[in-house]
């Protein structure tokens, strides 16, 4: 539709209208949708697991139902405080003028940002791959190999300035990760072993791994439980304020890495390879493009990017590796790259969200005694409403989606 | 007399579309009527509709005088309508008893297939209707022509009395589709009603008793053999005057540009689909290569294009040995390739229009520096492209999914003839697209052709190939059986060489007519 046909069939509508029909049909509002009914849902089942409900039951119905609303209500209340921080007490803080006091109020607002670089990662880990055609699988093992490759490097070499220790453990994680990629892209390029079966399994040899390496040969000397040693202080993602906010240079790297990926898959011939192949590989063999690089090259880049996630973590947080480092990032990733549409900004911004829900659980688990599982539930529902937009459209009485925009999540984005 | 089968008004709507627009048709027992379209007119959308596959919006059918609603399939057969689908329906490793009794098998001691009963009843349609089908023949044995009788047989055998051709001919050899043609007129002789869909002018004539023509959607008239013309009809189905005799200059053919030599290639299923096929392809010169679907064309032109790799002989394009070259590499060597199935081979749908096509160049200067991709330039060229192949997109930003298939082939054409080439590889350049749009395709060809570049044109429309080709080369079961020049080639000819035989082969009709289960 020409602009000039889109003005005049519109013409007959009120301006409001017009307002309802864009934001309905635009590609934005499925994703908005289905974070809000995941949480709508989240709160249900926060509400329903609540036991004042059942106590309550017998006695009033309606008390109980009551009491399974303020359940929920007071959890969300204490997920977001956690997330945020609550203003009241950064304004007294800073009225108060102690330092201390003033990180502690808005420690947790970083802490959200600390918990969604990982996710960044990660979720560029996936996207790169969707674009490509690929369904990476194994960024979690991934994450572990740069999280094994990034601490060697980190432990290891001692004296070394900051400006070379750090990139260099740095760009070691993203080799650990990319290695660990490769092989799968190999393997499926080479011999068509499917990428999802062949990562899964590589995830398991990266834990495995993992878990001898901090029995014998990488174990904390002296030590009796499987950690590595802590890494150098020059290995280290500078932080920018004191304890208790751990809010480090590693997220600011992974905006830039997110920029370059966005830059590299778009604006690039290279990209260009790598999307064609993925949206129609028996047209880009028809265009010359070589099928097995690309989807080599495309395993690797997407390992690299996962094998960052772990070193950011190793070292901008833990400073060491254990077998628990990551609470599942590369699983969580997954879900967060299709909520993003695996575009780099879509993934920014559903890591910020993730981020904050998986830090507001941590204090909702603390203060209100609400599992921290209950945030897997809403992440697996939020995902659940965006694979299925059908469903959202359906239940907000949606238009459908303009045909541009459908079959949008491993297609689509044109690229210009 | 009463029509067996009225439509009144038929109307149906999809998004955006009207496929229907109030058709009305009447069909007389024992007449073939043919309904005469382009493709994308809305001749599958009132069959479908008759067939119970879709529901009208408005309008009704009648059969014999009585409203009759058709909500699925199995109305319409009980209706005694049935159709012959463009893809037949048949089980291939069945005989033509059991894919006839499928669905509605007949059994004895309630549950035992009764065979015999159903073969003796296949025996007596056949003999009636001169259909010569053997009843115990297993059908993946039987040639394609006989494939579709057995289709026909299925509908006889369920009673039909109105049989729905849906593009019969498209996967026959001229003969096949004479003999087809012979068919339909002596099922209409016995009381049987035909409506018989196509978009090919010659056989409407050929065959038909009366023509309804109908053009997006709408009932444009109906006319009969007698009063009607190639160029009349031509004119109603597009709705201007079409040039239908292509003019062109005799090629000069100069130097020889590809060279095939005994070449071999095999099919996805391990076959030798290409066994030893042998040519020369000057540049200045139309080749065209015809053969019904299936005979290794496709394959050729895969091996041709470095998309599948030879198993022997020796590809030489300007001198230089290709047989295991890239597709890159042949690209870059100056070949263009429109390939069979445009959507699965020649576009990325999720791409805009600029992307595609710059689809085999974007690496190249000015549309990439160092690996950067220059938008303003890839805009640019598809902004002049847009213009001078008269592509008609809303702007070239949209994705190449939104335009029609005549439109998206175009941007094919449009890249591929753009370049600077020497061989033009085009496979059915011009399936399923609106006569417009054909000879446009067309006109471009051969404007290539005169500017001296070599032309391989593969095609399973014998009237595209003996209109733009210089010399015919005919497969056969992976061989090219003779290369004929345009001027002693017949459709005759080319059609018994189609099926395998060679004229000057002693015994070729009887060769001809055992192949086609006539023995």
């Amino acid at each position: 539709m020409t602009n000039a046909e889109g003005e005049t069939k519109k013409a007959g509508k009120s301006a409001l209208g017009i307002f309802f029909e864009e934001v309905s049909r635009s590609s934005l509002i499925v994703p908005v949708l289905a974070i809000l009914s995941g949480l709508l849902l989240g709160g249900v089942i926060v509400g329903l697991s609540s036991e004042n409900v059942y106590t309550m039951w017998a006695e009033s119905p309606i008390q109980a139902i009551g009491n399974g609303l303020k359940a929920a209500w007071e959890s969300y209340v204490t997920l977001f405080s956690g997330a945020f921080g609550s203003p009241a007490k950064m304004i007294a803080a800073i009225q108060g003028g102690d330092g201390l006091t003033i990180r502690r109020a808005f420690n947790p607002l970083f802490e959200s940002l600390v918990k969604s670089i990982p996710y960044i990662f990660g979720g560029l880990a996936v996207a790169l791959g969707f674009r490509s055609g690929l369904f990476n699988i194994g960024v979690e093992g991934q994450i572990f190999m740069g999280g094994i490759f990034s601490v060697w490097v980190g432990y290891t070499f001692t004296g070394l300035p900051a400006f070379i220790h750090l990139p260099l453990a740095f760009l070691a994680g993203a080799l650990g990760g990319a290695l660990w990629g490769f092989i799968p892209g190999l393997l499926k390029a080479k011999t068509g072993g499917h990428e999802v079966i062949n990562t899964i399994m590589m995830n398991y040899i990266a834990f495995r791994l993992t878990d001898w390496l901090l029995r014998e040969p990488m174990k904390r000397p002296g030590s009796t439980n499987p950690i590595s040693p802590i890494i150098a202080d020059s290995a280290r993602l500078p932080q920018f304020f004191q304890d208790p906010i751990r809010f480090h240079l590693g997220f600011f790297v992974a905006l830039a890495v997110a920029a370059l990926v966005y830059w590299f898959l778009f604006k690039t011939k290279w990209g260009f390879d790598l999307r064609t192949v993925g949206a129609n590989p028996r047209a880009a063999r028809y265009a010359g493009m070589n099928i097995v690089k690309s989807t080599i090259v495309a395993m690797s880049l997407s390992g690299a990017l996962a094998g960052m996630a772990g070193a950011n973590e190793l070292l901008g947080v833990n400073h060491h590796l254990s077998q628990t480092f990551s609470p599942g990032y590369g699983f969580d990733s997954i879900a967060l790259a299709l909520l993003g549409r695996n575009h780099p900004l879509g993934v920014v911004l559903s890591a910020l969200l993730f981020g904050t829900l998986r830090n507001g659980a941590t204090r909702m688990q603390a203060a209100a005694g609400i599992p921290i599982d209950i945030i897997s539930v809403m992440q697996a529902l939020i995902l659940a409403f965006i694979a299925a937009p059908a469903i959202v459209r359906t239940i907000y009485r949606l238009k459908e989606p303009k045909k541009a925009e459908a079959g949008v999540h491993v297609r689509g984005w044109g690229g210009s | 007399m009463t029509p067996i089968l009225e439509l009144d008004g038929i109307t149906k709507r999809f998004p955006g579309v009207l496929a229907n627009d109030r058709i009305s048709l009447s069909l007389e027992e024992g007449e073939i009527h043919a309904l005469l379209g382009e493709n994308g007119a809305g001749k599958t959308t009132l069959m479908n509709i008759l067939y119970g596959l879709y529901h009208p919006d408005e309008g009704q059918i009648r059969i014999r005088g009585q409203v009759t609603r058709i909500r699925s399939s199995g109305d319409a057969i009980r209706a005694g309508i049935g159709m012959v689908h463009q893809h037949f329906m048949l089980i291939p490793v069945f005989t033509v008893t059991e894919n006839v009794m499928l669905g509605d098998e007949s059994t004895k001691f309630g549950g035992i297939l009764d065979r015999e009963s159903t073969a003796g009843r296949i025996r007596e349609i056949s003999t009636t209707y001169k259909l010569e089908i053997d009843p115990a023949a297993r059908v993946s044995t039987l040639p394609v022509g006989v494939q579709q009788r057995v289709e026909i047989i299925k509908l006889l055998y369920r009673e039909a009395s109105i049989l729905i051709f849906d593009e019969p001919t498209s996967v026959l050899t001229p003969q096949e589709a004479d003999q087809l043609f012979g068919i339909m007129r002596s099922l209409a002789r016995s009381g049987k009603s035909i409506i018989f869909i196509t978009h090919k002018l010659r056989e409407v004539l050929e065959v038909a008793d009366r023509i309804t023509v109908i053009r997006q959607g709408r009932v444009i008239g109906t006319t009969t053999p007698q009063d009607a013309n190639m160029s009349k009809l031509a004119s109603m189905m597009v709705g201007r005057d079409v040039v239908l005799e292509f003019e062109k200059a005799k090629a000069r053919p100069a130097e020889v540009t590809l060279r095939v030599q005994n070449l071999k290639v095999l099919s996805d299923r391990n076959a030798l689909a290409v066994n030893g096929v042998t040519f020369d392809l000057s540049g200045g010169e139309v080749l065209g290569v015809a053969g019904v679907q299936g005979n290794g064309q496709t394959e050729l032109v895969e091996a041709l294009t470095g998309l599948r790799r030879p198993v022997d002989g020796r590809i030489e394009l300007l001198g230089t040995d290709v047989t295991h070259a890239t597709p890159r590499q042949i690209t870059e060597l100056g070949t263009a390739h429109i390939p069979e199935d445009r959507q699965r081979d020649g576009l990325v749908l999720s791409y805009p229009v600029t992307d595609n096509l710059v689809l085999n160049t974007y690496y190249l200067k000015p549309f990439a520096e160092r690996a950067v991709l220059q938008r303003e330039a890839i805009l640019g060229h598809a902004t002049e492209l847009v213009e001078a192949f008269d592509i008609r997109a809303p702007s070239p930003l949209v994705d190449v999914s939104t335009l029609s298939g005549g439109n998206q082939q175009k941007v094919i054409v449009a890249r591929e003839l753009s370049r600077p080439i020497k061989l033009l590889v085009a496979a059915q350049p011009t399936r399923g697209l609106d006569v417009g749009s054909i000879e446009y395709i067309h006109s471009r060809v051969i404007e290539k052709r005169d500017e001296g570049v070599a032309v391989l044109l593969v095609s399973t429309e014998l009237d595209e190939i003996m209109q733009l080709s210089d010399r015919i080369a005919v497969m056969y079961r992976g061989q090219i059986v003779d290369i004929v020049a345009i001027e002693d080639a017949t459709k005759e000819r080319i059609g018994l060489l189609m099926a395998g035989i060679h004229p000057g082969q002693a015994g070729a009709e009887r060769a001809f007519a055992s192949s086609q289960g006539f023995a």
